[in-house]
């Protein structure tokens, strides 16, 4: 599995299929990149729920904090890990000990381990590294091009209209895959020199 | 649904743009409103937080705006794009990122002789400091690389003399340096050049010329390559330190590889405030629709009038890449090998009187101080555009007394060339 470029259609198939993520490192902070992802992940409908022990007692978008993957009372589809790359091989070991085992790790944006992956997909999870899911679900869907970004992906039918609360259609005509070729070349030679 | 990349021709048309959700319109619809509603109270504080992607006020974005900005995001290889009022905005915008009092910038000494003024000027009074470096020389950008450089910029083909860039090698000169290398990519276009694919960090363009293409609209564009790590060291504290702006948020480790598009919308637009028209930026699209096929002719036409001219008894020399002999004809095959662009110089044995005298005798040129029209245009840079350069200067840029400035159109090729040759003959 290439973790320098993803192919759309492999992202696409994680997010319209996973249910429920459970965010390891979420923070009840409004400014942390993890609760910009936390809040636009649940408005689409996605069953979400905070991991964080020095959280606990406290909630995210009226769902509650707990310390530990064990302590999830349902079986979870997908685990979104926001936190640095040396921080992640423990939470994949712990993930892979859950009965049932989840579908997909997914490690934020800068996040990165290799052998943790490999872990994983020996496992036969499927594994994202280095992306955030609220930037691939806006991308995919093109609520990002408000933004100016590049979607990489084109649609002659008609715009659905963003309500809240709204699950977008994700299934648009993709070009090219992941990023652009020039980013990913900066993101391999980044994570080749350190 | 494979993952295919559409060509040039089809990005042009298509990237960035659907059929409007609410009434099916085909054509990009031009919101002409300043603001737009929020939901509800949750949904206003996530839009002014960043939290969530959506339209707040058009000062910071509008939905015509944003598919001009991902189509040419798309079409120079991109991760996201900004558009601002003119291509001297979208230079301000950029550098406002960048550099704080007593920064330096390393930029090559031809350049649109807007710029130069800008950067001398301008800029000089912020407290920017520029550092000039001959495109043709490259260790000249490596010998005014200081701890204070904080970005090297270019023109990819260059005003006024349509000379081309090493892009490549000045990019070298940049990731040496830890610097981002901004490129204008104004007279090449897409279509001719990608500098991203040669190593420019950021790229942008007056969207005025060849990418609008009729003369009608002002504007300009900031694309983000995504290639630049802004977090590798503190140079850069607008993208990688916490923004008192938006209650600490740190842009890059918030947006990723867009994240300097983003920083020039919500810390440069937003704060500056020179925003595009939307109706602007519906022209340049409409504009952008027809790139590929007007950039070729507007090549194939230049190429035709600088061969016509590079043999005329009255000229002493013509400055177009695409000749055979021309000191920038192997960069040319190098990185535009589809056309050298359609603006160049040609000198005149007569001088400047010459120079004047040409301007007014020409029928179906039109004298103005504008590039990258559908209409043929000439300027004597001397009397005009490079006018305030003192004349060491204006030798220097390419804008010597006796040369002549063209901007060849998408007319007959046949209808340029007499209209030259009774005005030379005049």
């Amino acid at each position: 599995m290439n973790h320098d470029a993803y192919d759309d259609n492999y992202i696409r198939s994680i997010l319209n299929n996973v249910k429920s993520i459970a965010m390891v490192g979420a923070s009840p902070v409004n400014v942390r990149p993890s609760y910009f992802a936390f809040k636009y992940l649940a408005q689409r409908g996605y069953d979400m729920i905070p991991v964080n022990p020095g959280h606990v007692g406290k909630e995210l978008m009226g769902k509650p904090f707990v310390a530990s993957l064990a302590d999830i009372d349902r079986p979870i589809d997908m685990i979104d890990i926001f936190r640095n790359s040396s921080h992640i091989m423990p939470v994949v070991e712990e993930a892979l000990k859950l009965s049932p085992p989840p579908k997909v790790i997914w490690m934020q944006l800068g996040a990165r381990d290799d052998a943790a992956a490999e872990k994983a997909e020996a496992a036969g999870l499927k594994v994202v590294m280095n992306r955030c899911p609220k930037i691939e679900y806006g991308r995919l869907s093109s609520e990002i091009s408000w933004m100016g970004v590049n979607s990489r992906t084109l649609s002659s039918k008609r715009a659905p209209i963003p309500t809240q609360g709204m699950r977008l259609s994700l299934n648009r005509t993709s070009f090219g895959g992941g990023q652009t070729a020039a980013s990913d070349r900066a993101a391999k030679n980044k994570t080749e020199t350190t | 649904m494979t993952d295919r990349l559409p060509g040039f021709s089809t990005l042009a048309v298509h990237a960035g743009a659907q059929p409007d959700p609410t009434t099916g319109a085909r054509a990009t619809p031009i919101y002409q409103t300043t603001s737009f509603v929020f939901n509800d109270a949750d949904h206003a504080a996530s839009l002014f937080g960043l939290q969530a992607f959506g339209n707040i006020y058009t000062r910071i974005g509008n939905p015509t705006n944003a598919v001009l900005e991902e189509r040419v995001a798309a079409l120079e290889g991109g991760t996201a794009a900004l558009a601002v009022a003119s291509g001297h905005a979208a230079q301000l915008v950029v550098l406002q990122q960048l550099l704080k009092p007593g920064d330096e910038i390393i930029a090559a000494r031809k350049l649109y002789g807007g710029s130069i003024n800008q950067f001398t000027h301008a800029f000089k009074a912020f407290g920017w400091n520029v550092a000039w470096a001959d495109p043709d020389e490259i260790e000249s950008f490596e010998r005014a690389v200081t701890p204070h450089t904080k970005a090297i910029f270019i023109e990819s083909i260059a005003n006024p003399a349509g000379s081309i860039t090493d892009i490549e090698a000045i990019a070298a000169v940049a990731r040496k340096a830890g610097v981002p290398l901004i490129v204008d990519n104004t007279l090449a276009s897409p279509y001719l050049i990608k500098p991203i694919d040669h190593g420019a960090d950021i790229v942008v363009h007056s969207l005025t010329k060849f990418l609008g293409g009729h003369g009608n609209s002002l504007g300009g564009i900031i694309v983000d390559a995504g290639t630049f790590d802004w977090s590798k060291d503190n140079k850069y504290p607008m993208l990688s330190e916490p923004r008192p702006e938006y209650h600490g948020i740190r842009i890059q480790e918030t947006f990723g590889n867009f994240a300097f598009a983003i920083a020039c919308r919500v810390l440069g637009l937003r704060d500056l405030g020179p925003a595009l028209s939307p109706f602007n930026a519906f022209m340049i699209l409409t504009g952008i629709e027809t790139l590929p096929l007007r950039m070729q002719k507007h090549c194939d036409n230049a190429k035709a009038v600088a061969e016509f001219l590079s043999t005329h008894p009255a000229v002493s020399a013509v400055n177009y890449a695409g000749l055979p002999g021309d000191r920038y004809n192997a960069l040319q095959r190098k990185y535009t090998p589809k056309g050298a662009g359609a603006v160049f110089t040609f000198s005149l044995k007569g001088g400047y009187d010459a120079g004047v005298n040409l301007v007014s005798n020409l029928k179906l040129f039109s004298h103005l101080a504008n590039v990258g029209d559908t209409r043929s245009l000439v300027i004597h840079p001397a009397s005009t555009t490079h006018s305030q350069l003192d004349d060491a200067a204006k030798v220097k840029s390419g804008a010597a007394p006796e040369v002549v400035r063209l901007s060849i159109g998408i007319e007959d090729k046949e209808d340029l060339i007499a209209d030259l040759d009774q005005a030379l003959r005049a």
